[in-house]
């Protein structure tokens, strides 16, 4: 009986080890967030005090606003475009048998798994040739490289797994393939939608190479790149209560959507993990 | 449904028949290359032509401010020797520099110890969270929060944490005696890798955890009875059952876990720049071919790596018997 006690009080200890270290590090960046003056430098545990000094800051530091409606616009439109070519992609890949598919299906996830440095200076080249260099359409251009093969790749496997005969009915009455895709499959790949564009949402919003590298004024940054380069008055000086209110700004509505979309980002992620 | 199997053999009576039936397949498949197109030429636009540009630029002497005027020099990028007049030999290229074989070194290490612990700590969790409990779905929530943080933002929130001044991981470590004076983690060049590998645990944990998890759902609950029945001890069960049992799930998370880090760059660049102990192969290539104005080599060094991946990548294919059959039409 006592072994039991023992065996089950290890095992909830296990449990809030598992809890506190996963939350701790964010629960830390809100409560400096919320400091102002020389207590930013105390070491605290509690909330101490709450002061909107630094997030008033943030605001008013010009560019921040700017670039938090740049990475809105960006990973939206790069999600957007994502599920327009991967769904009608997706429904040929899944539903339709023809030559080559294999390899295609294996080039597609092969490029999912490049390094984006191997395509950097490339990408480079076509963006300053394009003359997007500087501007949000060329992050949206080269987004594409990792958020099109995911949706793809996510949306065949989602696709292969539904029975044949709802699509049978309809080629019998003579749909053609656009109207099958939009008819018959869309209203069934809602959840899958849903679930891929908010991991490629999320792979969008968080995106640092390239955001560093293809842009170079502060009206044209990402959340990411800002909060990166958020420098104090003098170079020695860094910014900490700024960078943690920024930070909790653009982090707390991706937690508030990952813990809605739980379940589906669970599934999302195994999809596109372990199946391939 | 393909057009041998169900088309009649009666001769030339099936003649008729055939067309209506070639057609609807022909139309299919015309609908399918139209529906495939776009996705083929953005993903060549986007990753095919930049790759083989790069591999390009890898074999020239372009700088930044002149690609066009990119000249072919052979494989100078990647090795070359000068023989002085003294009889002496320097050798130059990305083969050749130290500072390369170091961030090599830097990413194999980085990566081989990162997946390594998020394998064994991912594990536990995964166990944990399989098991049935008061509050599971609060943890499962819970190891959602670091995956879902940006990595720039745990950076700096790490960053600030591993503060050597102010940082509150010093402050505790002080009063739980584990140390005795403030240690620089980022700064130290000895525990710079350290701190690097901590961030990197903690944010990706949660994602080897849910796939090992996903694995472990699938096992049959009626072993884990029968294990019982017998009394078998749990520990002898978790390696005679369960880990055999997930082992193609676990391998496939490995390697795709494996190809990830060996790619790792903003991390890096946010917590500890210019610390040599912890540049990794993409890093330096950046740093070759935007801040140091060696476009050309920098192409060289992510062509190596980009070789390196894609090795790693056929064997993830050939591993993970990735199912590319595409069902049955």
């Amino acid at each position: 009986m006592a072994w039991a006690y023992t065996k089950k009080t290890a095992f909830y200890l296990l449990v809030i080890v598992i809890v506190v270290e996963s939350v701790f590090p964010f629960y830390y960046a809100i409560l400096t967030s919320f400091k102002s003056g020389t207590s930013l430098f105390e070491v605290n545990y509690w909330p101490t005090m709450i002061s909107w000094d630094n997030y008033a800051a943030v605001f008013q530091n010009g560019s921040f606003p700017q670039n938090i409606w740049n990475s809105v616009v960006i990973s939206t439109l790069t999600v957007a475009l994502a599920l327009l070519f991967a769904v009608t992609a997706a429904y040929a890949l899944s539903r339709v048998r023809f030559r080559g598919r294999g390899l295609l299906l294996l080039t597609i996830l092969s490029v999912s798994m490049f390094p984006q440095i191997a395509v950097l200076a490339g990408l480079f080249e076509v963006i300053r040739t394009f003359g997007l260099f500087n501007t949000i359409w060329g992050l949206i251009f080269s987004y594409t490289i990792f958020t099109l093969p995911f949706t793809v790749w996510v949306l065949t496997t989602f696709m292969r797994d539904l029975p044949l005969e709802i699509e049978e009915a309809a080629i019998v009455d003579g749909a053609t393939p656009w109207v099958i895709i939009t008819r018959v499959f869309m209203p069934l790949m809602w959840p899958a939608l849903v679930t891929t564009g908010l991991l490629a949402f999320i792979a969008a919003w968080n995106e640092f190479l390239f955001a560093l590298t293809f842009t170079s004024s502060n009206s044209t940054r990402t959340v990411p790149v800002a909060i990166a380069l958020l420098s104090g008055a003098s170079q020695f000086e860094i910014p900490w209560g700024t960078i943690m209110a920024a930070s909790v700004i653009v982090t707390v509505p991706l937690i508030v959507l990952v813990l809605i979309f739980q379940k589906k980002i669970v599934s999302g992620l195994t999809a596109g993990g372990v199946k391939g | 449904m393909t057009t041998e199997s169900t088309a009649p053999v009666v001769g030339t009576l099936v003649v008729p028949h055939k067309p209506i039936r070639s057609e609807l397949f022909v139309s299919r498949a015309r609908a399918a290359m139209v529906f495939l197109l776009p996705m083929i030429i953005a993903l060549i636009i986007v990753a095919g032509w930049p790759l083989y540009r790069t591999i390009y630029f890898s074999f020239t002497n372009a700088s930044l401010s002149h690609l066009d005027a990119a000249q072919f020099i052979g494989f100078k990028n990647y090795f070359n020797w000068i023989t002085l007049k003294s009889g002496k030999t320097i050798y130059s290229g990305v083969l050749a520099d130290p500072a390369w074989w170091n961030a090599v070194w830097n990413t194999v290490r980085f990566a081989f110890v990162s997946v390594l612990l998020e394998t064994i700590l991912g594990t536990i969790v995964a166990l944990v969270l399989n098991a049935d409990f008061v509050g599971r779905g609060l943890v499962r929530a819970a190891i959602l929060v670091p995956w879902a943080i940006p990595t720039i933002v745990s950076a700096k929130m790490w960053g600030w944490m591993l503060n050597d001044q102010f940082g509150m991981i010093n402050d505790l470590f002080l009063k739980l005696h584990l140390i005795d004076h403030k240690i620089a983690w980022i700064a130290n060049p000895d525990t710079a890798m350290i701190a690097v590998l901590v961030v990197d645990i903690w944010k990706t944990t949660p994602f080897m955890a849910l796939l090992i998890l996903a694995g472990l759902q699938m096992i049959p609950k009626d072993i884990y009875e029968a294990t019982a029945i017998d009394g078998v001890h749990p520990i002898k069960v978790f390696f005679r059952v369960t880990l055999p049992l997930v082992r193609p799930a676990l391998m496939v998370a490995v390697i795709f876990r494996l190809l990830d880090a060996m790619r790792i760059f903003d991390l890096i660049y946010v917590l500890t720049p210019n610390s040599s102990q912890t540049k990794t192969m993409s890093v330096i290539a950046r740093e070759n071919l935007i801040d140091f104005d060696k476009f050309a080599y920098g192409s060289a060094e992510s062509t190596l790596l980009f070789l390196l991946i894609a090795i790693m990548t056929v064997l993830y294919i050939w591993l993970g018997r990735v199912n590319l059959s595409g069902g049955d039409r």
